[in-house]
Formats: C-alpha cells, structure tokens, sequence
C-alpha cells in the first residue's frame, strides 16, 4: 500500500499494483475471482483482478463505459463463452469450487447463477411461459401445479404479480419496459438461483420503474447474492453494500460503498465518483 | 430555415465573422432548394419505375388472359348415342376390363349419322364424322364406366366438336382460312399441302351452321381442360397430368429441400467453428445459388438416371434435381433469418441455463421460422416454373397419362406450356395461355399460403 502511495504521487493516473480498498471479505465470499484476466483475441479486457462477492450483499460494479465491468460479469456465470474470441484465464469461484473446471456443467452453473440483462429481453412468449420456462428445461417441476405454483411465487417475488395475475397467458413483450425487466428478474429467481448477475438492469427504464427495480433489488439480497453493473453511481450508492470500482481493464478500487463514496482511497475512484471524468 | 437560426452565435465571439454567416445563410439555403429539388426528382423516377411495371404487368395480363380465356369453354354437340349391348358387352358380364376396351365409336357415329340423314356417300360422311372429337370415344367410354347400367340404353350426351370447329365457333379462326396459311403464321416454314385445300370442307361448313341452328350445339365450361393430361388432340388436352406431376415434383422437393436446407443453416450458423472450411462452403453455397439451372439438369441426368439408374421423366428425379437448385436459396435465407433473431433472446435463453441445442430449438429457430418459410416458398415458386433442368431428365415426353406416383412418368406444368405452346394448332395456343394463367394462379396460391403461415406464426410469437 505505501509503494502504491509513492508511485501514485509520481504519476498520478498509475495502476496500483493491487487494488486499493479491501476486495476480499473474511468469511462469507459467495463468489471469488483470483488472477482473472478476460481477453478479447489480442485486447485484454480485464487485467489481473482479485475480488470477492459477499453472500447476501449487493455488491456494484463502476466504472466508465468500456472499463470491463460487463465483461467480469460475464465471467462469472461464463457467458462469455459464448463469445468465440473470447478467452478467459484465473481462478475463479463459487461457494468454493472453480467454475472453470472441466467437470463444471456450464448449463449448471447457469441456473446457479442467473443473470439479468440490460435491455429487458422477455422471450416472445406469454408472462407463464417467460417464468415457466427455465424450471422446465431443468426439470424442476413434476406437474402443472408445482409449475403455478413456482411461477406465482417468482413473480411475487419479483414484485409483478399483483400486475398481471389476470393475464398470465399474454405476451411477456406485451408489458411497459420496467414490468418487462422485472418478469426478467422473476424468470431469473423462478430456477432458484444463489446469485443474482444484473447487468445494468434500469439503464433502459424510467425513475420510477429503476425505484421499484432498486426497491425489489434490496428486497431479494435476503435470499440471494446480487452482483449489479451500473453506471449511476447514485444506483449504487443506493443499493449496494460493497462496490468495485473498474478502470480500463484494472479493479482500482473495492470495498464498503459507504467508504467508497465517502473515502475512497485512490485518486481515480476519488475523480470518478465527483464527476471529473467518466 | 427562419432569421432565429441566422444570428451569429453569441458564444463564439472569435468564430466566423457576421458577414460570413449571412452568406452561409444564403448557401445553406440554395443547397437546401437544390436537396429538395433532388428529392422531387427521385420520387418521379421512382413513380415512373412504378407505372412502367404497371404498364408491363397490365400487358402482361390482358395478353395472356385475352388469348387463353376461350380455352375454359368447350363447344359440345348434343347427341342421342343408343348403346347396343351386342356392340359394347356381347358376353353381357358388364367387366370393366371389357367396357373400357370396347369401341364406342359405331354409336357415336351412328348418332351423328342420324343428326344429317341428306348426308350419303363416303365423303360426306367422313366430314360428318370428323364434326366430332376423336376423344367423344373415351367421353363415352368414361360414363359407361362410371355406370354400367347405360349399356343398352339410349342416352343424351354432350360430346366434344373437333377443335376445327370448336375454335371456328370461338371466333378464333376465319372457316375460309386454309390449312397452310395457319401452319405458316406459326411455324413460318411453307407448308406442303396444296393450295387451297381448306380447314374445313363447305360441307362441314354447312353442317355446323345447321347444327347450331338446331340448338345442338352448346359452349359449356371445359372440364376436360382440368380433368384430362396431354393429347394430340387438342379438344382433349388437359392440364391434370401436369398439375399431378408439378405437385409429386414438388412435394419430393419440399420434403428433401426443406429439412435439408434448415439443419445445414443451423448448423452453419450456430454449430460451425468460424474458419476457412466454413467459409469455403459458404462461398461455394452462395456461388451455386447462381449456376444456371441447367447445369442442375445435366447434373441429374448424369448422376441420377445414368449412374444410379432411376427412371426417366419421373417427379421423384425431377425433385430431386430441383433440390440442388433450390437448397441453396433455402439455406441462404434461412442462415439470414438466423441472423436477424436478436442476440438479446439467446442471451436470455443461455442465462436462465438453457443449452446450446435448447436455445436454438426453443427460441431461436421459432423466431427464425417465418424468415426460413419465406425463403423457402420463395425456392419452392422458383421450383414450380423451372423448365431448364427437367428437360434434361425426360420430364418434357408426351405423357397422356396421369400419374400415379413419383416414379410414373410425367411433365410439369411449365413444360407442359413448353410442349404447347410449340404446337401450330390454334386450340393448343389458347390452352397454353390457359395453362400460364393455372401456373400464375398456383404461384399466387403458394405465396397467399405463405402470407397467411407467416402470419400465424408471427402472431403467436
């Protein structure tokens, strides 16, 4: 930390060597990445990062666009794969177990680790359909009334059912874009995952749905884990109990969000979150 | 473009002097006469591209309806055919086999006969005779089959008149016309019959005007245009035959063309590893869906009917060389419309665990559909008007014939329009613009078929 201090001073926008803050927690890390690069054919998008997410917490991800924020993300329930340039390398861990491995099942690790996109993307099915359709194809329901019974739970959950309970067999695409994002978060939880990936979740939406999408956010870090990209800093600030702080490629900061806003340790978390660029 | 634009902008003091704006001003608006000028002028282009289509499709249209509609009536003469037993079923087991194998021509000629009782001597009776379509015959024969309880009847049947006279009554030729001068308007080659000789004798003239005068006479809707196949005759050649052979053609094309054409997009699109195999089979693909058709046809010829021996004129080998031809219309479109599904639907698909095999089947392929049926419908009309390649493979013999199954000889009908529209006859030139129109109304059909799928899907979707 003290070289980190004096090379700072010497240039101001130099990476630190380590991160700045405290990216690791003690005891309850959910997610952890060691090492992580992320390549895109020769371009590295993620240098070196070394973070964990914290079990029921909400943990952002900041930073200014195109600083690999999404793509970490990505990372973690492996949807870069399908990406075919895309390379990835570190150690990477959920609850323990390296994600990467050989004998890891990524349509497993999948359900474990749902994702939420940025632009609400509801299948072109009906509201039923939507929810059903991720505890179907892995079999996680016997019979019709397991399946109601899921899907009303998720959507509850999801703070939408009072909505639609009176047309479930609409289409999904029929609802306004904060309703659309949050049947995405019901489809997410209806497969009882452990972690929740959000990746920009209300760039898309207006301030009220982004409040309800916040509100219902806080609401399911009682059961799940959430990792949420944004580019609001305020979002974060709301949500959020960690925050992660991303520079072209380079974790520069992490820890509690309260110390991040208030007390950032580095120079350049200190310019991004006042403003001064990004 | 009002003065509220026009002053200079307060916050650039140091920018472009005040006097260089008013003329930008001035620029910024001759350029903006000349862009709408522009505009103008492109839109009459394109309304003058619009009307001129028009004008050609009109043509189009009017021409072929206007010398083709004649051909859906058929000019019959009533006849009062008594069915001697002894003649048709002299063992009087009424056995189809024996029916149909028996001459009905004695009755027909017999009725005809007794319609002209001046008319005697040999001469006058064969232009008596030939008032009467050679096919009346199977006319006959086809009721007696359908019924065999006729025979020894006597029954009133309208039997169809010899085109000559069909097509005199249709106004379509001049009764004082001769022979040669119709064979040499159509073929342009002199014709070799003597001068003079007529279409039709001042007899049978006379009896025509006489049997019309009588009421005998009847233009009614030609059904046999739409029940028979090909005939030298051209009173009796129908589109049927055609019809069956296009339908078997394409079904072996559809059924082979469709299932293959979708597994190899998707497997291009979404299976294939992106290198330079890959992208030689794509630009082999693309390339072929610009060879010739014909090509196709030899292709057939060489490898279907000569290496693997199949039989010629058959709609399976015809669908089958249409296969080549439309697959890579088919994979073409269908690779497109893969594209065209948003990458935000896999993504959604990918990241509630589905597979790889489970995103496509369940999201990818069904958004993709409409996108491959068009492309599709689009192969299968190119497949129904193809001509160049079946004619490789024997699809352009005279079939009379309808056929059964795939592998029974036939035509299609585009090359059924081939076959007649090479025929001098007068009543073979109205039945080929017929035909077009039947061709132009399936084609139609197809796309309406087509629409109306699309829309379903899209809807439920």
């Amino acid at each position: 930390m003290k070289d980190e201090q004096h090379s700072e001073s010497a240039q101001e926008h130099a990476y630190p060597e380590t991160t700045a803050g405290k990216p690791t927690v003690e005891d309850n890390a959910k997610v952890s990445a060691r090492g992580a690069n992320v390549y895109y054919g020769e371009k590295q998008a993620i240098k070196n990062v070394s973070l964990d997410v914290g079990a029921h917490e909400v943990t952002a991800f900041i930073g200014p666009s195109g600083c690999g924020k999404s793509t970490f993300l990505r990372a973690l329930n492996r949807m870069n794969d399908t990406i075919d340039i895309c390379r990835v390398t570190g150690d990477f861990r959920l609850d323990g177990e390296d994600i990467y491995d050989r004998k890891v099942d990524v349509v497993q690790l999948r359900a474990r680790v749902g994702m939420v996109f940025q632009k609400p993307n509801p299948f072109p099915k009906s509201i039923f359909e939507n929810v059903a359709y991720g505890p179907r194809i892995h079999g996680l329901v016997a019979h019709k009334s397991e399946l109601d019974e899921i899907v009303h739970t998720s959507l509850e959950r999801a703070g939408l059912l009072g909505e639609v309970k009176d047309r479930l067999d609409t289409p999904g695409t029929g609802l306004s874009g904060g309703q659309q994002q949050r049947l995405c978060i019901a489809r997410a939880i209806a497969v009882s995952p452990e972690v929740i990936l959000m990746d920009e979740p209300c760039s898309a939406l207006d301030p009220i749905a982004t409040a309800k999408i916040e509100e219902l956010i806080d609401e399911l870090r009682e059961n799940y884990t959430i990792v949420i990209v944004t580019h609001s800093m305020q979002q974060a600030a709301r949500v959020s109990q960690r925050t992660a702080f991303f520079h072209l490629g380079n974790l520069v900061e992490m820890g509690d969000t309260e110390t991040i806003f208030t007390n950032p340790e580095h120079k350049l978390t200190q310019g991004y979150i006042t403003g001064r660029f990004g | 473009m009002t003065e509220s634009t026009a002053p200079t902008d307060p916050r650039s003091p140091s920018g472009p002097s005040s006097g260089s704006t008013a003329s930008a001003k001035e620029k910024m608006q001759a350029s903006l006469a000349r862009r709408y000028a522009a505009e103008k002028r492109f839109q009459a282009y394109g309304i003058g591209a619009i009307i001129l289509a028009l004008a050609m499709l009109v043509t189009l249209f009017v021409t072929i309806i206007g010398s083709g509609y004649t051909a859906f009536v058929q000019y019959t003469v009533r006849l009062d055919v008594t069915l001697y037993p002894q003649d048709i079923d002299p063992q009087g087991t009424r056995d189809p086999e024996v029916l149909a194998r028996a001459d009905y021509q004695g009755a027909i000629n017999d009725a005809m006969y007794s319609l002209f009782p001046d008319a005697s001597g040999r001469s006058a009776r064969r232009d008596v005779r030939a008032l009467v379509s050679p096919g009346a015959n199977f006319v006959i024969r086809d009721m007696v089959l359908d019924d065999p309880t006729l025979v020894g009847q006597r029954i009133s049947v309208y039997v169809p008149l010899a085109t000559e006279f069909d097509q005199i009554l249709k106004g379509n030729i001049d009764p004082a016309v001769t022979m040669r001068t119709i064979r040499e308007a159509s073929t342009g080659i002199p014709w070799s019959l003597p001068p003079g000789e007529r279409l039709i004798s001042e007899n049978q003239g006379r009896y025509l005007q006489q049997l019309v005068r009588q009421g005998e006479v009847e233009g009614s809707f030609n059904r046999w245009f739409f029940t028979n196949g090909d005939s030298r005759q051209p009173e009796l050649a129908g589109i049927w035959g055609a019809a069956v052979g296009s339908f078997f053609t394409l079904l072996v094309t559809l059924a082979l063309s469709f299932p293959i054409g979708v597994a190899a997009a998707v497997y291009l699109e979404e299976f294939a590893p992106k290198n330079r195999w890959t992208d030689v089979i794509e630009v082999n693909i693309n390339n072929l869906a610009a060879v010739p058709s014909i090509v196709f046809g030899l292709l057939g010829l060489a490898v279907f009917l000569q290496f693997f021996g199949m039989p010629r004129s058959a709609p399976v080998v015809g669908g089958l060389v249409l296969t080549l031809m439309t697959l890579p219309t088919i994979i073409i479109a269908s690779r497109a419309a893969l594209k065209s599904v948003p990458p935000s639907i896999r993504e959604a698909a990918l990241g509630v665990g589905a597979s790889k095999l489970q995103t496509i089947f369940h999201h990818v392929l069904p958004l993709a559909m409409p996108g491959m049926l068009t492309g599709t419908i689009i192969g299968m009309a190119q497949a129904l008007g193809e001509t160049a390649p079946l004619l490789m493979i024997g699809m352009v013999a005279f079939v009379v014939d309808i056929p059964a199954t795939p592998m029974d000889p036939s035509t299609v009908l585009p090359v059924q329009i081939f076959l007649w529209s090479d025929s001098p006859e007068r009543g073979f030139t109205e039945r080929t613009s017929a035909a077009i129109m039947c061709l132009l109304g399936f084609l139609i059909l197809m796309n309406a078929a087509a629409v109306l799928l699309r829309k379903r899907f899209e809807r439920k979707w």
